[in-house]
């Protein structure tokens, strides 16, 4: 089959991609050519790319719109971080590291299906709406959790230090709005860029997979999915957990990359959610490299261009309504069908449909568009006018 | 008692303002079918307007309050024309993403504008507080204030949709888009009429808000826009006086919550009222049902 | 006696469905037998695709039975229905849009070729037969609808006819007892409309598969249907076979008015 080839082309590139990076930073670490600036990114750049490709999972693949992954990340940070000064204490790196990452998975993605049964039952703008409440109650509650443990077991309040009643000599492990201090650090590059492949791999995996193809079908159209025998929430759930997972694999990379862990709306707040989703939207709704490279360039370009770190927010902000006006407005995509069935049925009789059918999933460029704009506007309006009878049509079948 | 009640008249002037907030997000939804998530930082921007005529310059209160109706009004027909048009009958999950990109624009626009520490507002009101109980309930002249204008508010906007032609005409298109083109009314303008009405109720509640709660940074209205929207749900999304009680709900609940409860976990509180309303009603107190058509 | 002891694959039985106060589907009952190619008319707004969401479980009805091959599904959901063997297309066409033309019809293969998702993220060899086994399934049934060359396309970049097909394919893809086809010529030519029928035709015979339709096109539901309801006002208006029911007197008046 030439499209599983395909496929499978585009995946090796992606993994390739990844490869070449993490060969390059290493080089660049070994011969000392990387600034500490530099070298203090490195994990960052990896939890956001696993955050990113993650979140794609459930805004590009499932479709629906989450604005609590930031929530789930918190509870992989915290629940790894609750680990690391405890249980696994004194332990050695790699053995505490790898616990670490299956707990935060783990309770990452208990939570993922816990939330996930009611907000799942939601749809558009409400489903997003809920995400984010969820996201907020996380880091709001985990902001007020005391939590100590002595020999009678962990001990929880949400009031203060002195209502754990702690016996003498029992630890305080997560103090408040203070968060977990004394964490052990230990996260490192080559952890990131190996979690980075997990995570690609599981997601490009699924994407290929009956399951994940059950996803998309559910994505693409609910009803028809249903008439086919598919129990959508199942799959929407599917995509929902593992994608907590995902991000709460990335909250263990990321608080075992700090010495105190606090969940501030910094970094678990829906600001995070909205950046990491900025990623997503930028790499392409979907298109797991484009999140990849998203997250790497906007992390890094903002350090890079120091100049520009105030103008940062404001250039994403224009972007992200600029690629949604581009690629999702009704004139302008019909704008873009016009122009491909001119480009390539002409000459050919119209027989060619492959050909004038790839050519409408080609974006045109600024140079492009700026020049035909005016000549195929009309063409373009009567496009429009044709999708908003057909639109007027469907809300005319709409029911109260 | 006393400490009470005066939790509870905070609650209410809070509630007042996220409901007056809740009548911009629920007119929108009704009538244009989007969550405008940039709704919270119009509010922002008005209170800015207003601080600069009132605090900078040093004019009129009531100068103050015009100009910043004046300008979120221009702003929210200009975000509409330039961002949300162009995506009319494009998927939900593009107009909301477009709307967090907006948000985020009039944010870090803010930011870049005013600087990032926080302005200190002074109250456009000043008149003395009544106190009642031989003084152990005191209630301020911004409550008073506020819960007028809200009540204000809300009667006007009753009335506009019911006895204008225009306000009869954002009803038929909440209805049916296609059904009101055919009927010879304007969509685009009616759609674009809302976003005015909407925005300019917002300038009031962004003053309101921050004549309450003085600190003014980029980030004042995104909060409150987002409690104002979960007001707007459990109200009902598209009715007016839903939009209201909602928002006086909220509002009660937040404040009695940060009192009795934990002022940590006041917002959390206010988030889980959110998700139980839209689970077990989704359509809220007093909204409609939809159904998608096989 | 041998009237009443006859088994029929789908006997529905007095079913109706009031939205508000508007009957859309009043005490609809038909009798369909295995193979059959069963025809179901009527005007505009006569409730004809109501009967269909009826049927697919999209709708509970408010009163009456459907019963699949003896096995009662009445108030079953859509997904239950699909599993108990019935398939259906609809009437704006509902394909998987981003989906390639064989992804469409491989969700439709879906229940019938299974591995679990731990084999399919970790690509096991399960998952590898599984996939080769339903590529190959998916290409047959292409092949049937002359869809085969268009495999690798987005489901989107098809041409209208084409769409029409593939959505019968994807429905016949989920092995069922009774394929439901909701105006399968709306928006053809009088040509392409030639050619269903001759699918259509080919369809039930080469699938051994019991057929109930809806359709405007006359010459298609006289061309191929052996029987007929028509449903007037959410009611059946007359049953039985084609040519006396194209000929009721009652038919033509509701068609043609007085």
């Amino acid at each position: 089959m030439s499209y599983r080839s395909k496929t499978f082309k585009s995946n090796m590139i992606t993994y390739g991609l990844v490869a070449v990076f993490y060969i390059i930073c290493e080089a660049m670490l070994k011969s000392g050519h990387m600034s500490s600036l530099m070298q203090g990114l490195l994990v960052p750049l990896c939890y956001y790319m696993v955050l990113a490709v993650s979140l794609n999972l459930v805004v590009g693949i499932s479709g629906e719109l989450s604005l609590g992954h930031a929530g789930f990340m918190c509870i992989g940070a915290f629940s790894s971080a609750v680990f690391a000064s405890t249980a696994g204490k004194g332990m050695a790196d790699v053995p505490e590291l790898i616990i670490a990452l299956i707990i935060g998975a783990a309770f990452a993605a208990l939570f993922g299906f816990l939330i996930g049964i009611p907000v799942l039952r939601l749809r558009g703008d409400y489903l997003a709406i809920a995400t984010l409440a969820f996201g907020e109650i996380i880091k709001n509650v985990i902001n007020a959790v005391y939590l100590g443990v002595d020999s009678h077991g962990m001990h929880v309040s949400l009031k203060d230090v002195k209502s754990l009643h702690l016996e003498d000599g029992g630890q305080v492990i997560i103090k408040g709005a203070q968060g977990i201090g004394k964490l052990p650090r230990n996260a490192t590059f080559t952890l990131g860029i190996i979690l980075v492949f997990l995570t690609l791999f599981i997601v490009l995996n699924l994407v290929n997979s009956r399951q994940g193809r059950a996803i998309m079908a559910a994505r693409d159209n609910r009803i028809a999915a249903e008439s086919v025998g598919l129990s959508v929430s199942r799959y929407k759930m599917t995509a929902f957990v593992i994608s907590a997972a995902l991000a709460g694999m990335a909250g263990v990379l990321y608080s075992h990359n700090l010495a105190n862990l606090q969940a501030t709306s910094k970094n678990f707040g829906y600001n995070q959610s909205i950046l990491i989703l900025v990623f997503v939207v930028l790499g392409g709704i979907g298109n797991m490299r484009g999140s990849l490279i998203a997250a790497f360039l906007l992390t890094l370009l903002p350090e890079k261009l120091r100049f520009l770190s105030n103008y940062r927010m404001l250039i994403y902000a224009v972007v992200l309504i600029a690629m949604m006006i581009v690629n999702s407005s009704p004139k302008i995509v019909a704008w873009r069908k016009v122009m491909a069935e001119k480009y390539f049925k002409r000459g050919k009789a119209g027989i060619d449909e492959p050909e004038a059918a790839a050519a409408a999933e080609h974006v045109p460029t600024v140079d492009e568009a700026a020049s035909e704009i005016t000549a195929d506007l009309a063409a373009a309006e009567k496009e429009a006018a044709r999708i908003d009878e057909h639109e007027a049509d469907n809300n005319a079948e709409k029911e109260d | 008692m006393a400490s009470f009640l005066t939790y509870l008249i905070s609650g209410i002037s809070l509630g007042a303002v996220y409901a007056i907030i809740a009548l911009g997000y629920t007119m929108v939804y009704g009538i244009a079918k989007m969550l405008n998530f940039a709704h919270g930082d119009v509010i922002m921007i008005g209170a800015y307007v207003a601080f600069l005529i009132f605090s900078t310059l040093g004019l009129n209160p009531i100068l103050a309050v015009i100009v910043s109706m004046l300008a979120c009004t221009v702003l929210g027909i200009t975000i509409e024309r330039i961002a949300y048009k162009p995506l009319r009958g494009a998927s939900s999950l593009s107009v909301l993403i477009t709307a967090i990109g907006v948000s985020y624009f009039l944010q870090n626009s803010a930011l870049l504008i005013f600087g990032a520490d926080s302005k200190t507002f002074t109250s456009l009101v000043s008149f003395p507080p009544i106190k009642l109980m031989g003084g152990s309930v005191v209630i301020s002249s911004v409550t008073i204030v506020t819960i007028l204008a809200s009540v204000i508010i809300m009667i006007a906007l009753t009335t506009f949709i019911n006895k204008t032609r225009t306000g009869q005409a954002m009803l038929a298109v909440s209805a049916d888009k296609g059904a009101a083109t055919l009927m010879g009314i304007d969509v685009n303008r009616t759609i674009a009429i809302t976003f005015a009405i909407g925005s300019a109720l917002a300038a009031i509640a962004g003053i309101l808000l921050c004549s309450a709660y003085p600190a003014l940074s980029s980030t004042t209205g995104a909060m409150p826009g987002i409690k104002a929207f979960t007001a707007a749900v459990f109200g009902g999304i598209g009715s007016i006086p839903g939009a209201m009680i909602g928002g006086l709900v909220m509002g009660i609940i937040e404040n009695l919550s940060k009192a009795y409860i934990s002022s940590q976990l006041a917002d959390a509180i206010v988030f889980g009222v959110l998700i139980v309303v839209l689970l077990v009603k989704p359509t809220g107190l007093m909204g409609k049902k939809i159904q998608e058509k096989v | 006696m041998a009237e009443t002891t006859e088994r029929y694959l789908l006997d529905v039985d007095n079913i109706s469905i009031a939205f508000g106060g508007l009957k859309a589907v009043d005490h609809f009952s038909v009798k369909i037998r295995k193979n059959e190619l069963y025809g179901l008319i009527g005007p505009n707004g006569a409730g004809k695709t109501t009967v269909f969401n009826l049927l697919t479980g999209v709708y509970k009805p408010d009163a009456g039975s459907i019963v699949l091959d003896g096995d009662n599904i009445t108030g079953k959901t859509t997904v239950e229905i699909n599993h108990a063997g019935i398939a259906r297309t609809f009437q704006n066409i509902r394909l998987f849009s981003n989906l390639s033309v064989l992804d469409n019809v491989k969700v439709g293969l879906h229940e019938h070729y299974k591995y679990s998702l731990v084999e399919g993220i970790l690509h096991l060899v399960k998952y590898r037969s599984t996939e080769n086994a339903m590529d190959e399934r998916a290409m047959e049934i292409l092949k049937v609808f002359e869809l085969d060359g268009y495999a690798d396309f987005k489901a989107s970049q098809l041409p209208y006819g084409k769409q029409r097909k593939l959505e019968i394919a994807r429905a016949l893809a989920t092995d069922p007892k009774l394929l439901l086809l909701d105006e399968p010529a709306a928006g053809m030519n009088p040509q392409e409309t030639v050619e269903l029928m001759d699918t259509i035709r080919f369809v039930r015979d080469k699938f051994d598969m019991t057929i109930l339709l809806i359709e405007h096109d006359m010459r298609l539901v006289s061309g191929i249907c052996d029987e007929l309801t028509v449903l007037n006002f959410g009611q059946v208006l007359c049953q039985g076979e084609t040519k006396e029911v194209l000929n009721n007197p009652e038919v033509i008046k509701a068609y043609l008015g007085d």
